[in-house]
């Protein structure tokens, strides 16, 4: 360490950067961007001289580093306290090149492939080489959003890795802690308006260095958060693996020479960069893909929220468009989404960015070769001032998860209708579940101590149906390929929270010909706290999975509490107490127990009081479903029935499958709904007589074309928070506004009327303008405007009805040039 | 890897006779390079109708050709709905679903989207009355085209076969 120092004094001493052959690091990261760009190739490698002529030792290197990154990952999740790491392993490592890009990763929250790439060039951007110095042995941290993270509870530990005084990569590593010092207790507070109550901000700080953590952030990190203890281990984790990760490089420099692991660093970019095109080439078609999803965010009239001015309702808008260009690379837009907003849903880029890989890693990139390759084959157009790329510091973004994960819900389908038309019908799937509820909150514990909680059971969900096969139940969630829904009892060593059951949940995945996998449910009630608070966080009035080719939504949320119970009572005297919610219409749960029930369909609640012997259910999602459902075969719905997958009477509702009751006693796996037999003539009869329904019942679209239009022109029956999200997009984006309008037949001077108060919450948002973190963005932000390419549009929006993809590839496409200025109240 | 799958293991994917091992094995391997056109000719045999499928567009739905230069959407139950590049639902039947009562017929109390926030918009083929797509929705969402292919390039560029045409389906 002191020679590696010595050889880094020497060379600054003389002039000279700590970048390769004398470089600072900023011009080298220039370069970098001018060789990739003027090249199309990254780092102007056009040829993989050292896979060409090597390939075994090519991939030998390769799999060594990848192998140690993930041994850094299981061993150092032993070192963290928190169930959330140890359980669930909600953390990742990553190798960097000097510039920031990610060569290799782990296993594990691999959304952070880029976000971890983002902070380094910020630091590289904003000079960090000059103040505070990048040495070896420095220890850096950064949880900040518009640094490049997802939300500050996702805090990241990068340390540079040199040799002979040249800094030659970056080790990094990500966990998800248990609570943030925001203004609520848990990882992920929903109650705030704004940055300053998400919790604690680290920007891309120095915190040590000679490997030492400096005493100034020892005796203050801690203090920030209610959960010291598990934070403290939580960073030597990420110690622990980033230095793993370090020795690693260092061997296989030993063995191999630096030389030929600066080549590896490079090509395994380039390799990822082609290899992710020549995958889209062989799976997918050229072309433009749409979809629009939403959720709810609805906060008129909840308590305890942080400002007064953040009591409305938002629903996120997120039209997702993908054009597949001729050479397989992707231009992703969210051109129309609506504006950011007083709560903590809100992204950056680099979320977005983010968690775009960790779905793609699932689909299109199912190997190891996962690196920023993908990363130069994608251009994404977020607009600024959007929910999706607020640009303002100011904003929240505790949970902006919840806006990502329903806003990524298109891109599946986009990629399995490419699926589809090539014939690659196993790679098709409908979509993932709203990875919710996220059960969380704090107080004094059952040890008597401060503590917060957040239930990673979220790590849990049934997936989208796929097209040969019914959806996952109760699997995994979409930013944790890995994650399951963790032991009951270790949570409950950790949350005073004891399980009364834990259920499939019937109903929840998405009916059709395939079924989305169910979610499941647990039933949880309190002990041994005082001034204890939980909070709920999903979607409950809008569903954001879509079913596809004919197949259902996913379930939405609810939310069930009971409080001043006489559990304890029912307890003592041996009585009957609720341990599900399987139906709630069925009166099960309120049969069982006395107290002041709440049931809402809401999703979404903020921090309220919870004493003991107090009930609370955490359901978590299902999948979309694929497919007619009156093409299931009926005996698959007599098997759902007895997997608790569905609800009998939904047998004939949505599957017009009629079976009878042959016994209460149930011998198969559900709990409650006895044995079930198919009665086949009539099912036959019933598909017969609902097909007949359906030619009924249905009207030709033009019909309903002209009805919706005139209530749209008449600014009939629309809610207000509907239209108020439809105004949102209109003024964030001139594209939108000429689409819906042309579509609908309005006027050009449309626009919804709204409530006073509504008026005042966009003016206020809109006028709060900009307030940009990167006061240097590098060269490849410019995707985050437009799409780096001479022969497209700027804002790549085709969603008029007259515009097709033919019009992209020629040079004479023309689209209307969309406003640059800032979102300010001029817009 | 298999380069190429035996006919009767295309047929068997398209015709849902495969195990979960054999549909697993073919996720983990490497993408066969014909397997476009084995599942193009396969599908072309199981349709009652002569036109010759350029793609397949979605469960159920073709992209055929008429003429040289003339693609329409077609069902598999011979129901044309539209040229290749316009919205299909346009001429679908359709049924929305916005109110409490049809949403309890598919999710229980209080699992379903509010109907005031989201609406299920169901689009059937007029043909064969077949539920060909569900999407959800704000009310007063426009509908949305969800797929324009760009055929030529895919053809041309990334397949390097000419685009069938009836005169060639025939020959």
């Amino acid at each position: 360490m002191q020679e590696e120092k010595r050889k880094v004094k020497t060379k600054l001493e003389n002039g000279e950067g700590i970048g390769w052959e004398g470089q600072s690091l900023r011009e080298q990261f220039e370069d970098l961007e001018e060789k990739t760009e003027e090249t199309g190739h990254y780092a102007g490698f056009e040829k993989l001289s050292l896979k060409d002529e090597n390939p075994i030792e090519y991939e030998q290197m390769f799999a060594q580093l990848r192998g140690e990154l993930v041994n850094a990952r299981e061993t150092s999740k032993e070192v963290a306290a928190t169930p959330i790491v140890e359980q669930e392993g909600e953390l990742c490592y990553g190798l960097f090149t000097p510039e920031g890009d990610s060569i290799a990763i782990s296993t594990g929250i691999i959304v952070h492939i880029h976000t971890m790439s983002e902070a380094i060039k910020y630091m590289i951007n904003h000079d960090y080489e000059e103040s505070p110095g990048i040495e070896p042995g420095d220890i850096f941290v950064n949880n900040d959003t518009h640094v490049g993270n997802v939300h500050p509870c996702d805090i990241a530990t990068l340390i540079p890795i040199f040799h002979e005084g040249e800094l030659i990569a970056w080790a990094g590593g990500v966990n998800h802690v248990i609570d943030t010092g925001a203004v609520g207790p848990g990882s992920m507070n929903v109650s705030q308006a704004s940055r300053f109550g998400d919790g604690a901000y680290y920007t891309a700080r120095k915190i040590g260095e000679e490997l030492e953590i400096y005493n100034s952030w020892k005796n203050d990190f801690p203090d920030k958060t209610r959960t010291p203890d598990f934070l403290k281990l939580d960073e030597r984790t990420r110690m622990t693996g980033c230095l793993m990760i370090r020795d690693a490089v260092n061997n296989l420099i030993d063995d191999y020479g630096i030389e030929k692991f600066k080549q590896l660093s490079r090509e395994a970019i380039e390799d990822g960069r082609r290899g992710f095109r020549s995958r889209i080439q062989k799976t997918m078609l050229p072309g433009t893909y749409r979809g629009a999803s939403f959720v709810d965010a609805l906060y008129e009239g909840q308590k305890n929220l942080s400002r007064a001015y953040a009591s409305e309702n938002h629903l996120m808008h997120a039209p997702s468009e993908l054009h597949v260009r001729e050479d397989g690379s992707f231009q992703v837009s969210f051109e129309g989404a609506n504006k950011w907003g007083w709560h903590p849903y809100n992204c950056t880029p680099a979320a977005i960015q983010g968690g775009i890989w960790v779905m793609l890693t699932q689909t299109v990139i199912p190997n190891k070769l996962v690196n920023d390759g993908a990363y130069y084959s994608c251009d994404f157009h977020l607009p600024e001032g959007s929910w999706a790329n607020t640009q303002n510091t100011e904003t929240a973004h505790a949970y902006a998860w919840h806006f990502l994960v329903s806003a990524w819900a298109p891109l599946w389908q986009h990629l399995s209708r490419g699926y589809f038309s090539r014939g690659f019908r196993e790679e098709i799937n409908s979509g993932n579940a709203n990875t919710s509820n996220w059960l969380q909150g704090g107080g004094i514990d059952q040890f008597d101590k401060l503590h917060a909680v957040n239930s990673f059971e979220a790590a849990c969900e049934g997936t989208g149906a796929r097209y040969v096969d019914d959806g996952e139940p109760h699997a995994a969630a979409i930013w944790n390929p890995e994650g399951d829904m963790g032991d009951a009892e270790v949570w409950e060593m950790t949350e005073p929270l004891p399980f009364l059951g834990r259920n499939v949940k019937p109903n929840t995945g998405g009916a059709g010909r395939r079924t989305g996998g169910a979610g499941f449910e647990s039933m949880r009630t309190i002990k041994d706290v005082s001034r204890w608070l939980l909070y709920e966080m999903g979607n409950g009035y809008m569903s954001s999975d879509s079913g596809l080719f004919g197949g259902y939504p996913a379930a939405s949320g609810y939310i069930l509490n009971a409080q001043d119970t006489d559990l304890k009572e029912r307890f003592e005297n041996g009585e009957d107490y609720p341990q599900s919610d399987l139906d709630p219409e069925s009166g099960d749960f309120e049969s069982k127990i006395e107290g002041e029930v709440t049931r809402r369909p809401e999703g979404i609640s903020t921090p309220k009081e919870f004493d003991d012997y107090d009930m609370y259910l955490n359901y978590l999602r299902g999948g979309s479903g694929l497919g007619d459902p009156l093409e299931r075969e009926p005996e698959k719905v007599v098997e759902d029935i007895h997997d608790g997958y569905v609800l009998p009477r939904h047998a004939k509702d949505a599957y017009a499958v009629v079976v009878n009751k042959v016994d209460d006693e149930a011998k198969h796996n559900s709990a409650v709904q006895g044995e079930w037999e198919l009665d086949e003539e009539a099912t036959e009869e019933l598909r017969e007589e609902r097909m007949e329904e359906r030619e009924e019942k249905a009207q030709p679209v033009s019909e309903w074309y002209e009805d919706e239009r005139l209530r749209i022109r008449d600014d009939e029956d629309l809610i207000e928070d509907v239209k108020k999200t439809y105004e949102s997009s209109m003024r964030m984006s001139k594209q939108f506004t000429e689409f819906y309008c042309d579509f609908w037949e309005l006027p050009d001077d449309f626009r919804f009327s709204l409530s006073e108060d509504a008026e005042k919450s966009l003016e206020n948002r809109f006028k709060t303008g900009m307030k940009k973190k990167w006061k240097n963005p590098t060269k490849s932000h410019e995707t985050w405007l437009g799409v780096g390419r001479d022969d497209e549009p700027e804002v790549p929006y085709t969603w008029t009805s007259e515009r097709s993809i033919q019009d992209l590839s020629g040079p004479d496409a023309s689209f209307e040039t969309p406003s640059k200025e800032p979102a300010t109240d001029d817009d | 890897m298999p380069e190429s799958y035996p006919r009767e293991h295309i047929e068997d994917l398209v015709d849902d006779n495969l195990e979960w091992s054999e549909l697993h094995n073919m996720m983990s391997d490497f993408k066969d390079a014909d397997r476009f056109q084995q599942v193009r000719d396969v599908l072309q045999e199981r349709v009652d109708w002569d036109d010759p499928i350029v793609i397949p567009y979605a469960d159920h739905l073709y992209v055929v050709a008429k003429s040289e230069d003339r693609w329409v959407i077609k069902c598999d139950c011979g129901h044309e709905f539209c040229e290749h590049d316009e919205n299909w639902k346009h001429d679908a039947l359709i049924n929305v679903r916005d109110t409490e009562e049809e949403y309890l017929e598919i999710y229980p109390e209080d699992m379903h989207p509010h109907p005031d926030y989201m609406e299920l918009r169901e689009y059937f083929c007029p043909g064969c009355q077949t539920l060909l797509e569900v999407t959800n929705v704000m009310p007063g969402y426009p509908i949305i085209h969800e797929f324009e292919p760009d055929i030529e390039t895919f053809y041309e560029d990334w397949i390097g076969e000419p685009i069938p045409t009836p005169e060639t389906q025939s020959a």
